[in-house]
């Protein structure tokens, strides 16, 4: 997607667009009942990994420079063409945000923010927009639905959440999680998740995420039927563990390893970008002085009188564009977060590998011990210390139906090492096709989403150059009728 | 260099103010030098000055010289006309340029060449070239303060530089001083009294400037101020001047705010651009663990690196331009309360005396002195000097902050033209999608090398 640079309202941030477009299609009546049921039965398929669709490139919310409606129409019609089923059908929105207050599990009263969550079907003839089906959901109900995504889809990277506090905040930014501003870029990054996950070929067709965006009520217990709880305890278990494995999958040391540095760099560049962000409100602020002292000293002047007041009317101009300017940088920052977040995902599947390979290795070891045992026990060499032999050894052999039961047993064991290896190997098989298949996704849609985040900020830069231009040209004209 | 005798200076120091002639009105003179006046071209041992009378007429009254001025005298519009060329000749060239840097045993310090450019009578030659130390400078202005005392002397550098802050030696301080002292000697050049005066002329001619004889050059207008009593106090200030001093006043304190002002910006900009650039190193770095990203990270990289190059040109620009001036306007500002003084001072002493002597008069009939009327000479010359120094100051004022506000806006203009220029080419390089055919995008890389 190639970014034009259109001079259109340069305040006009793709996030304000968005939720200006929400704002105007937003009615308060509901869909249908039916509608939701019939969409149900039509969207949800069972899921296998077989049958995971292709890769498709997820399209990116980063446009800049153009109207409100061309952006959103841009997003939703980029998700739409190269999309999953579900998109095809439906258009998601998180609309507004709204503080409640209520008892939590303590029972104590606690004041949070919930999320405006609206569906509508996807538009196919021209006519007027139907109303959409709404719900609210709060943060907390989105990490749970991510939870059940990460312990079900273990081989596919995740999605992030926006993040639960502010961090790499600069000085102007609240750190409250309740500030308006932090909750509406919270609502943009809610938003974000629901479409990355609704564009994903493998996770857009799971029922609980369709549950999440239509059953307020019910969901809860939905998610909870699907006991995925006891796999998420054993995951964090393993997950901890330490464990050593022997052979290591070259691809998959080098996709952690990645992902560990692209963590480090881009931690350090929201850092730094902060920091900077600073230095720069400090430098356009302190032009404002100028604004004020040379409305003083055209006082005292005749003819400079006029020239100095205009010039410092501009200078108050340039101290003030300052906070648009960063505010709208922000957005790049949000970005860059994302895909911060995104490397605990990748790392997360890597280690869900090593697991499952750890595993395996484990079983083919524990199966090749059990098979020289037997060996042992058939030939009565001892090549491999056990207690049994040993013992034998010492008091004595056992006799042959002894022997033969413990061989009969140990077939038994073999057979069934033999069954274990095969599936550990099948399934780690399965899991390594899948998970590259969504790592190969995933690195398109990383590389063209960044690649967009940086023109739109190259865009942003420009578009700060021009109001400084013009701001002391401005200037410049007034000093020179002085 | 021999001087015989007190050269009159084109000053109403000596004459009322009613006897001396409007510098214009020389186009009554005849065009030919006079009998008085010393031709160029002699080689006499007196070194171009004339004797007795005092020189009122601008010299030499060639006729296109002339020409030029009466033209100028048409010219009412302040913005069209050159500052430095007014309704007088323009017929002394100064510049300041060439610093060496001489190390004896003794010390080490810095010489400037100055060069002079003159049709003027009083100077034997037509071209000058000397070398000449801030210490000569400095003895320049105070030999200009103590002859002419009812001018206002232009300012020069600072004098002092904390000697482990400021390295005297480092280019940019001996770059600003430079350019300071060419201004300073630009604006005595250009001055219709100071210009002819005979320290000027020795500082721009002799070879070796001997200070500690000194020219007795003193007037009688020098002496006279200088022996004033510093008993009498004044009363009143005439209107006039009470405005000029509180404008001295007011303007000073905004001069100050604004260095401040300034002084702040170069702060945050610097620390800012500390910050820019480790930004633009982590953008470099990640290009090493990326592929396709490898290009555009690299852009990001360098863009942001010619960013701070744009932006250090700027802080330097006004470090070493915007700054100086402002203080050297403090410094003029300084200067000219001093002659404000000066003037508040001849009047006192004019008022008191006239009192003691019409007290006087009243007891036992005794006439008021000839003295009380020089005085009153003095007091008045002083207060016409000052008021066309006065305007003379305000218009020049006007010209320089125009030209030093409008630099300003022009280099911050040019900073972000090239911001954008940086910005909008890595767009190109960020928007060359073409990574299914590697060999194109190689060659593409190659062309953009």
């Amino acid at each position: 997607m190639i970014i034009e640079t259109k001079s259109a309202d340069p305040n006009q941030t793709i996030f304000s667009a968005l939720s200006c477009a929400c704002a105007e299609n937003r009615q308060q009546s509901t869909l249908p009942a039916q509608l939701t049921a019939a969409a149900a039965a039509v969207l949800w398929q069972p899921i296998t990994m077989a049958d995971s669709v292709s890769s498709e490139e997820v399209a990116v919310i980063s446009n800049t420079d153009i109207t409100s409606t061309e952006s959103e129409n841009n997003i939703i019609n980029t998700m739409v063409e190269r999309g999953t089923a579900l998109l095809r059908k439906l258009e998601i929105n998180v609309a507004e945000a709204e503080k409640r207050t209520g008892k939590n599990t303590v029972n104590m009263q606690e004041t949070y923010t919930v999320y405006l969550i609206e569906i509508r079907p996807a538009e196919t003839e021209g006519g007027t927009p139907a109303a959409p089906d709404t719900l609210w959901r709060r943060y907390s109900e989105f990490e749970l639905l991510r939870t059940y995504l990460l312990v079900t889809y273990p081989y596919i990277i995740i999605p992030p959440l926006p993040e639960k506090r502010a961090e790499f905040v600069w000085h102007k930014l609240s750190a409250d999680n309740l500030d308006p501003d932090f909750v509406e870029r919270r609502r943009v990054g809610l938003e974000n998740f629901l479409l990355r996950v609704a564009s994903h070929p493998v996770l857009s067709n799971d029922k609980i995420f369709f549950l999440f965006l239509t059953e307020e009520k019910g969901w809860r217990d939905a998610v909870l039927e699907t006991g995925f709880q006891d796999k998420a305890d054993s995951r964090l278990k393993s997950l901890s563990a330490m464990f050593r494995v022997k052979n290591p999958d070259k691809r998959f040391t080098a996709l952690k390893q990645y992902s560990d540095e692209l963590n480090t760099v881009i931690s350090q560049l929201l850092r730094i970008r902060a920091r900077v962000a600073d230095r720069l409100y400090g430098v356009y602020k302190v032009h404002g002085n100028y604004g004020r002292v040379f409305s003083e000293w055209s006082a005292i002047e005749k003819e400079m009188g006029d020239g100095l007041q205009s010039a410092g009317h501009h200078m108050d101009t340039y101290a003030a564009s300052i906070d648009d300017i960063l505010e709208e940088e922000e957005h790049f920052a949000d970005q860059l977060k994302e895909y911060l977040f995104y490397t605990d995902a990748v790392r997360s599947v890597c280690r869900k590998h090593e697991l499952i390979q750890y595993e395996l290795e484990m079983a083919a070891q524990d199966l090749v011990q059990k098979k020289q045992q037997k060996e042992e026990l058939a030939t009565g060499t001892v090549r491999i210390f056990s207690l049994k032999g040993m013992t034998s050894k010492l008091f004595g052999q056992e006799s042959p139906e002894q022997k033969e039961s413990r061989l009969a047993a140990l077939e038994q064991s073999i057979q069934e090492g033999e069954e274990t290896v095969k599936e550990k190997n099948t399934e780690c098989q399965e899991f390594v096709r899948a998970a590259w298949d969504d790592i190969e996704r995933f690195k398109e849609q990383k590389d063209k989403d960044l690649r967009e985040a940086l023109i739109s900020y190259a865009i942003m830069q420009i578009s700060m150059c021009k109001k400084g231009i013009q701001v002391w040209s401005n200037a410049k004209e007034c000093f020179s009728k002085m | 260099m021999s001087i015989s005798a007190p050269r009159g200076l084109a000053s109403s120091g000596q004459k009322p103010i009613t006897e001396i002639l409007h510098p214009l009105s020389a186009a009554e003179e005849p065009l030919s030098p006079g009998p008085d006046v010393t031709v160029s071209g002699g080689r006499d041992k007196e070194v171009g000055l004339t004797n007795g009378t005092p020189v009122e007429t601008p010299s030499p009254a060639s006729a296109s010289v002339l020409f030029n001025r009466l033209h100028l005298d048409d010219d009412l519009d302040p913005d069209t006309r050159d500052p430095y060329a007014d309704t007088e000749t323009h017929d002394l060239f100064v510049t300041v340029d060439d610093p060496k840097k001489h190390v004896s045993t003794m010390e080490t310090y810095i010489t400037y060449r100055v060069s002079t450019k003159t049709s003027r009578i009083e100077f034997d030659l037509p071209e000058y070239s000397v070398r000449r130390r801030y210490q000569d400078f400095d003895w320049l202005r105070t030999k200009l303060e103590d002859s002419q005392p009812t001018h206002l002397i232009p300012p020069l550098p600072e004098k002092f530089v904390m000697k482990g802050v400021v390295d005297r030696f480092s280019e940019e301080f001996v770059e600003t001083r430079m350019k300071a002292l060419d201004k300073f000697l630009k604006r005595i050049a250009d001055h219709p009294v100071l210009s002819f005066n005979p320290h000027l002329n020795a500082f721009l001619s002799a070879k070796d400037l001997n200070k500690r004889q000194g020219l007795a050059l003193l007037t009688k207008v020098g002496e006279s101020v200088k022996s004033v009593a510093g008993g009498y106090k004044l009363r009143v200030r005439p209107p006039e001047f009470c405005a000029l001093g509180e404008y001295l006043d007011t303007f000073n304190q905004k001069l100050g705010t604004i260095d401040r002002i300034a002084q702040r910006i170069l702060k945050e900009q610097s620390e800012y651009l500390t910050e820019l650039r480790e930004y633009g190193t982590v953008y470099a770095s990640w290009a090493g663990s990326e592929e396709e990203l490898q290009r555009p990270l690299e852009g990001m990289a360098g863009c942001v690196t010619t960013c701070c190059g744009a932006l250090e040109d700027m802080s330097e620009n006004m470090s070493q331009d915007f700054l100086p001036v402002l203080r050297e306007y403090i410094l003029y500002i300084e200067s000219m309360k001093n002659v404000l003084r000066k003037r508040d001072q001849s009047q006192a002493e004019y008022e008191g005396r006239l009192e003691a002597a019409v007290l006087r008069k009243q007891e036992d009939r005794t006439p008021i002195p000839a003295e009380v009327e020089k005085c009153q000479d003095k007091m008045e010359c002083f207060n016409a000097d000052l008021k066309a120094d006065w305007e003379r100051w305000q218009s020049n004022k006007r010209q320089d902050f125009k030209q030093l506000l409008t630099g300003m806006a022009d280099k911050n203009v040019t900073y972000y033209e090239k911001c954008q220029a940086a910005w909008e080419s890595l767009i190109t390089v960020l928007q060359d999608k073409q990574t299914e055919d590697k060999t194109s995008c190689k060659s593409l890389w190659e062309i953009q090398q």
